[in-house]
C-alpha cells in the first residue's frame, strides 16, 4: 500500500469557498472556486441536490456566506421537508434571511413560444433573491429543466452562457447541477460553459452494496485529488472519504501511553505505546484481544483521557460484563462518558458507512485513544483494495489528530498470524501477536511483540493468564536453555530452582 | 397602452364569463423586444378580443418580486390568467399564428414544438 506523501494543496492557487462538507474540501484543496460556477453532475438520485444544499447551508451557518437555492425540480415545500429530515433544515436560515429558496416551475404544457425571448426574468429573479439575502453562494438545480419547456436550444444555450458569465460578475460562488447525459457529462453539454470546476457523482451497486462515488473531474487553476472517492449520506448530510492518503507529514506527538498492563509496558520499551501511534493486536479466537483492548481503554480513562471504543463483535454491555470477569471495571468510565462504546454489526451498513461514522464520531468526540475491535470484521464487508485504502485513510486521519489507535484483528490461521492481516500491518507501529497454543493437552496463552517501531522491545514470547484478578504476564522461566511454559513451568517451580532471569524485565506481580 | 393594474383580491370575473380574457404581459424595461411584444399583443387584442379582455403590463425591473408568482423565467411572457387553464406565451408574439394558438383563439396543431 503506497502512501503518496506529496500533497501540494497548501499552495493556494485560486481563491476557494469551503463547502464545509467533510472530505470534499480536502479533495479540492479548500473548496470550490470562489466567485465562479462549479458543475456538479451525475445520474438521478446521485446526491447532487443534497451536496448543493449542504454547500449553501454550511455556507450560511459556518462561513457567513448567505445563499440562494433556485430549484427547477422540486417545490420549496418539498425541498424543505426533504432536507429537514437530513438535519439540514433550511427554515431557520430562511427566517434569518441567510438563505433564499425559490422554485422555478417549468411546465411544458403551459408554454407556447411565440417569437424572440431571453431569460431576463430568470436573471431578475436570481438577482432579486441574491440581493434580498446578500448571497455569496448560489445553487441552480437543475437548470437543464429549462430545455424541457423551451424548444429553442440555440437561444437557451446563449442565455445559459450569459447567465454563467453574469454569475461571475455578481461574484457569487455557484453550483450548477446537471443530469448525466448519454454522451457527455450532462444532457445538454453544460460542461462546455462551466469550465472552472466539474464534480461528478455516481451511485452504483457493487457486490449488492450501493456505493456512492465522487470525483473531481477538473479544477482549473488548482490541484485536486483525481481519484474516485466514496461518499456517504446519512442524517448529518454528506461525508466524502478521500481514498488518497492524507500523507505522512503528521507531526509526532511526544509521550508514551501505558498499555494498561504494567508487564506489557515493560515489553514495549518500558513505557508503553507511543502517543499517536497505531497498534495492532492480532490473534486467534479467544486469545485475549478484547481483554488487552479493554486494558488500554481503561488505562486511558484512568488518565482522564477520553476513549472511543468501536465494537463490531459484542455489545457495549457484553464487553463491560466480560471484562469485569478479569477484574476490569469499565462501568464508572462509561457512566462518566469518558469511555464510549459504539457497537454495530459490520453488515448493518456498507464499509463506507462504518468508516464515515467512525470519522464523524472521532471528529465529534475528540477521543485521545480509539479502539477498533475487531478490524477484521470490518474488512469482511468490503472488497480488499477499498478496505486497505480506506483503512489507511482512517489511520492517517487519527495520526493527524494524534489519536492513539488500537486495532484488534482475528487471525484464522494459527500458524501464520502475519498472513491474514490483509497487509494492514505496514500501517501499524506496534504489533502484538497473541497465540493460544495447544500443547501437551493444555492451552497456553502467549503474547509477543512482533514489531514496535522506534523503541527497544522484548523479543520474548511471554505466557500470560487471564484470571479473575486480571491479566498476568508470567515471568520467563528457563531451564537448560529452554523456555518453560504451561505445566512444565509449574513443575519447575515446585521441583527445581527458579531459572536465571536474563531479561531483567521483571515487573511487580499484582 | 391599456395598462390597467389589478386591484387587490381575486379576479371578479367568474367562470360564467368564459369569453373574458385576463392577460398579463411581463417585460423588463422598454427594450425593443418589450415594445414589439406590446405592439403585437395590442394588435391581437384589437382583432380578436375587442371589449372582452383586460391587460396588465408588469415591468419586472420595477417589481422583480412579481416574477415568482406567475413562474416567469423568460421574457417577454404573456400569461393568460383567464380563461383557465393558465397559458404562458413566451416570446415577443411576432409569430401571430402561434400566439393565437397559445391563447386558444385558434385550434391547436397536433404537436407542439
Amino acid at each position: 500500500m503506497a502512501k503518496t506523501a506529496t500533497r501540494p494543496a497548501l499552495v493556494q492557487s485560486v481563491p476557494k469557498s469551503p463547502t464545509g462538507i467533510q472530505g470534499l474540501d480536502e479533495i479540492t484543496g479548500g473548496g470550490l472556486p470562489r466567485g465562479r460556477p462549479t458543475l456538479v453532475c451525475g445520474g438521478p438520485g446521485c446526491g447532487k441536490t443534497i451536496l448543493s444544499m449542504e454547500f449553501l447551508i454550511n455556507g450560511a451557518r459556518q462561513f457567513d456566506e448567505p445563499g440562494v437555492f433556485l430549484s427547477f425540480e422540486e417545490s420549496v415545500e418539498d425541498l424543505t421537508a426533504n432536507f429537514a429530515s437530513l438535519g439540514l433544515d433550511p427554515r431557520p436560515l430562511s427566517a434569518r434571511k441567510k438563505l433564499s429558496l425559490d422554485y422555478v416551475r417549468v411546465e411544458p404544457n403551459e408554454i407556447q413560444e411565440t417569437g424572440g425571448y431571453d431569460l431576463d426574468a430568470l436573471f431578475i429573479r436570481l438577482e432579486h433573491a441574491i440581493d434580498s439575502v446578500h448571497a455569496k453562494r448560489v445553487v441552480l438545480d437543475t437548470i437543464e429543466t429549462l430545455f424541457s419547456g423551451l424548444s429553442d436550444t440555440r437561444v437557451l444555450r446563449a442565455e445559459l452562457r450569459r447567465l454563467f458569465n453574469w454569475l461571475k460578475t455578481k461574484g457569487v460562488t455557484a453550483i450548477v447541477t446537471g443530469e448525466r447525459g448519454e454522451t457527455g457529462m450532462t444532457r445538454h453539454g453544460l460542461e462546455e460553459y462551466i469550465t472552472d470546476c466539474v464534480i461528478m457523482l455516481d451511485h452504483r451497486v457493487v457486490e449488492q452494496n450501493a456505493t456512492r462515488r465522487l470525483r473531481v473531474v477538473k479544477y482549473r487553476g488548482s490541484t485536486h485529488g483525481a481519484n474516485e472517492s466514496p461518499f456517504f449520506i446519512d442524517e448529518s448530510g454528506i461525508s466524502v472519504l478521500p481514498i488518497a492518503s492524507l500523507g505522512l507529514q503528521h507531526s509526532i506527538a511526544p509521550g508514551r501511553l501505558s498499555t494498561g498492563v504494567p508487564d506489557l509496558d515493560a515489553m514495549v520499551g518500558g513505557k508503553g505505546y507511543f502517543r499517536g501511534s497505531s497498534i495492532l493486536i492480532s490473534g486467534t479466537a479467544g486469545s485475549g484481544k478484547t481483554s488487552l483492548a479493554g486494558y488500554f481503554a481503561e488505562a486511558a480513562c484512568r488518565r482522564r483521557e477520553s476513549a472511543l471504543y468501536f465494537a463490531f463483535e459484542e455489545s457495549a454491555a457484553q464487553i463491560a460484563r466480560n471484562l469485569r470477569s478479569i477484574d476490569l471495571d469499565l462501568e464508572p468510565f462509561l457512566r462518566k462518558g469518558l469511555l464510549q462504546i459504539h457497537a454495530a454489526r459490520p453488515t448493518t451498513s456498507g464499509l463506507e458507512g462504518h468508516l464515515s461514522a467512525m470519522h464523524r464520531l472521532i471528529e465529534e468526540k475528540k477521543p485521545r485513544v480509539v479502539v477498533v475491535d475487531p478490524i477484521s470484521n470490518l474488512i469482511s464487508v468490503g472488497t480488499s483494495v477499498e478496505v486497505r485504502a480506506m483503512l489507511a485513510r482512517l489511520i492517517d486521519f487519527m495520526k493527524v489528530r494524534q489519536v492513539t489507535a488500537l486495532f484488534t484483528s482475528l487471525t484464522i490461521d494459527e500458524g501464520h498470524p502475519e498472513g491474514t492481516d490483509i497487509g494492514i500491518s505496514s500501517f501499524m507501529d506496534t504489533w502484538l501477536v497473541l497465540r493460544n497454543i495447544d500443547r501437551n493437552g493444555e492451552r497456553i496463552r502467549t503474547l509477543d511483540v512482533l514489531k514496535s517501531r522506534g523503541m527497544p522491545h522484548s523479543n520474548q514470547v511471554r505466557e500470560f493468564l487471564l484470571t479473575s484478578q486480571g491479566l498476568k504476564l508470567l515471568d520467563v522461566v528457563r531451564d537448560q536453555g529452554r523456555v518453560l511454559i504451561g505445566s512444565e513451568r509449574a513443575a519447575h517451580a515446585t521441583d527445581g530452582p527458579v531459572g536465571p532471569r536474563r531479561s531483567g524485565k521483571r515487573a511487580p506481580r499484582p | 397602452m391599456k395598462a390597467k393594474s389589478r386591484r387587490t383580491g381575486k379576479p371578479r370575473k367568474t367562470k360564467a364569463n368564459l369569453d373574458f380574457f385576463d392577460l398579463r404581459l411581463y417585460i423588463a424595461g422598454q427594450t425593443a423586444r418589450s415594445l414589439a411584444a406590446l405592439a403585437n399583443l395590442q394588435r391581437i387584442c384589437d382583432e380578436h378580443l375587442e371589449g372582452r379582455y383586460r391587460l396588465e403590463v408588469i415591468d419586472l425591473l420595477e417589481r422583480p418580486q412579481l416574477a415568482r408568482g406567475d413562474q416567469i423565467f423568460a421574457l417577454p411572457t404573456l400569461v393568460r390568467k383567464l380563461p383557465v387553464p393558465i397559458r404562458k406565451l413566451v416570446g415577443d408574439l411576432s409569430d401571430t399564428e402561434r400566439a393565437l394558438v397559445g391563447l386558444d383563439l385558434r385550434p391547436r396543431a397536433s404537436s407542439r414544438s
